[in-house]
């Protein structure tokens, strides 16, 4: 059962933008996220809803998978909405009892959603199209430049990859442990949130344990396999900028120059 | 001198209590010497507590001995300088898969050897696809490790360090976690390195069906080399081995419990077509 649970959200289809240099597709989505906060006016997220349409479409990953992802923020959404919504002081519109929405209140809860929403769907669509190792090749080549302020950008990328590579493993384990333990009448359902807290232990100490024991063996066979850091090691798929990467980028920043021109221009007055 | 050459070898380890007291002292490897030519398919046998692995990570410069000297090809494993070039020589397969694949598709982790080596992206690719093929899992490059059988791990994990072209492999009980199919595999593939692409091969195990192949065996005991010589010199000492805990095949131990019942065959016959063939019933 716990074998089933797949890692991130990965969508597996061929299209352009999972082909993408994940470095375009995460700059990308930093610089489209930025963009959502440079707008003034209503037509700046009309630009930005067509723009994220089209990639969408591209991509060919179901829309209902995009909108999985907003499932965990609704709460988020609905708070920033009503607070908004009646606290933002202006002219009033509607007096309900004692809470007022104001013009300004509803301009900012409507355009705050949008922004959520846009923001949440945008990232997933990178999420979607990019497998974790690609993304973890990515953040370490783009993060390369920080290495000058000694930050060690290889050995996080490596013990993300590991990370990822031992989830499913440790997932496995815990299982067994799980069923060793039931067999020998551990119950790990019953009681209140505090007796089930302490069910937990004998099922997280030998998890530890082994895990610890992991780390252990696999820095052994990764020494005797001569790692020694980010020094000196060439890549057996080193990540290439194509022709259609340029031109996601020359995308990228059309879209940027064309919204956010009209997103600031002065419609209806500032808000 | 051969590939691997051992000098009478000391390795010690303090033993401690909770506290971290000194509890006394307990010699692993306890003044061994060996000598392994290339090209030689060597078994060192031993049950649990022998130190027959703390031998084998001399061989890769993970453990450096107390006293005595490593050589692998004539380099001195104790000086710091030649760690990288002597884990290179020999590469070293662990006994559990899970616990030494790095990569998150098969390709990859066959090519992290060569690529912490420096080797050039084209040749990477080349480096991976010889080293697959030579352990037949090419056709499963791109496979997750994770939904592999035990038995192909173990051949990805060979391939992984066939790909940093070493001289010699040494294998620490590559097949202690692995069903008996696995078992199979993995020795069919560690055969076929050995006498196609003529690597040296060092294979610590316990099971005695293993070393039947073996140019030559050494038996371990207690941290020190109890007896040496090739399969059928050492099966034919059943009694010795039974002393030093080991198993003897059960063709073996057949055809010597015959024999003391006064069937005439010769010393240490390995498999059951020589037991047929020595009995004169085909």
């Amino acid at each position: 059962m716990l074998r089933d649970i797949t890692l991130g959200q990965y969508y597996q289809t061929e299209s352009i933008i999972h082909k993408m240099d994940p470095r375009v597709k995460l700059g990308g989505t930093l610089l489209y996220i930025i963009s959502l906060f440079f707008f003034q006016n209503f037509l700046g997220y009309a630009v930005s809803v067509i723009f994220l349409g089209i990639v969408i479409r591209l991509s060919k990953v179901p829309f209902k998978f995009m909108v999985k992802g907003m499932k965990a923020i609704v709460f988020l959404l609905m708070i920033t909405v009503v607070f908004n919504l009646f606290l933002t002081p202006g002219t009033p519109l509607v007096t309900l009892w004692r809470l007022t929405i104001t013009r300004e209140g509803l301009r900012m809860a409507l355009s705050m959603a949008v922004r959520l929403t846009l923001l949440i769907i945008g990232s997933s669509v990178m999420t979607l199209t990019t497998t974790p190792n690609n993304l973890t090749d990515g953040l370490e080549k783009m993060m390369r430049p920080l290495k000058i302020f000694k930050v060690p950008v290889h050995e996080v990328a490596m013990m993300m990859s590991i990370a990822l590579r031992f989830i499913p493993i440790l997932l496995e384990e815990t299982d067994k442990i799980m069923k060793a333990q039931i067999a020998r009448g551990a119950d790990f359902e019953s009681g209140n949130l505090i007796r089930r807290a302490k069910a937990m232990v004998p099922l997280l100490v030998p998890l530890f344990i082994s895990a610890f024991r992991r780390a252990n063996d696999l820095a052994m066979a990764m020494e005797a396999r001569c790692y020694r850091g980010g020094e000196g090691r060439t890549k057996m798929k080193p990540l290439v900028y194509h022709k259609r990467d340029y031109a996601a980028y020359a995308c990228i920043a059309l879209y940027l120059v064309v919204s956010i021109i009209l997103g600031r221009l002065n419609l209806w007055g500032s808000m | 001198m051969g590939i691997i050459k051992a000098e009478d070898v000391v390795y010690e380890y303090i033993r401690r209590d909770e506290e971290g007291n000194v509890e006394g002292i307990t010699k692993a490897v306890d003044d061994v010497s060996v000598d392994i030519r290339e090209g030689e398919f060597v078994a060192v046998l031993g049950h649990n507590g022998s130190g027959k692995s703390t031998l084998a990570k001399h061989m890769n410069a993970i453990l450096n001995p107390t006293e005595g000297t490593v050589w692998v090809d004539g380099m001195d494993t104790g000086r710091e300088e030649n760690v990288w070039n002597v884990r290179q020589t020999a590469g070293m397969v662990f006994q559990n898969p899970d616990n030494q694949i790095i990569g998150q598709v098969v390709e990859e982790d066959v090519g992290f050897g060569p690529e912490n080596m420096g080797i050039p992206t084209k040749e990477i690719w080349e480096r991976v696809e010889e080293s697959l093929r030579a352990v037949g899992m090419y056709q499963f490059r791109k496979h997750s490790p994770n939904k592999l059988s035990g038995g192909q791990k173990q051949r990805v994990s060979i391939a992984g360090v066939l790909a940093m072209h070493p001289k010699c492999i040494v294998l620490d009980e590559p097949t202690a976690m692995l069903d008996p199919n696995g078992r199979k595999e993995v020795i069919r593939a560690v055969r076929g390195l050995n006498q196609v692409e003529g690597v040296t091969v060092i294979l610590i195990t316990h099971y005695m069906e293993e070393i039947i192949h073996a140019d030559r065996v050494y038996v371990m005991d207690q941290g020190r080399i109890a007896m040496e010589g090739t399969p059928r010199e050492i099966f034919s000492q059943v009694e010795k081995l039974k002393s030093l805990r080991l198993d003897v095949p059960q063709v073996t131990l057949l055809a010597y419990e015959l024999k003391k019942q006064g069937v005439s065959l010769p010393d240490g016959i390995l498999t059951a077509d020589e037991l047929v063939k020595a009995l004169g019933l085909e």
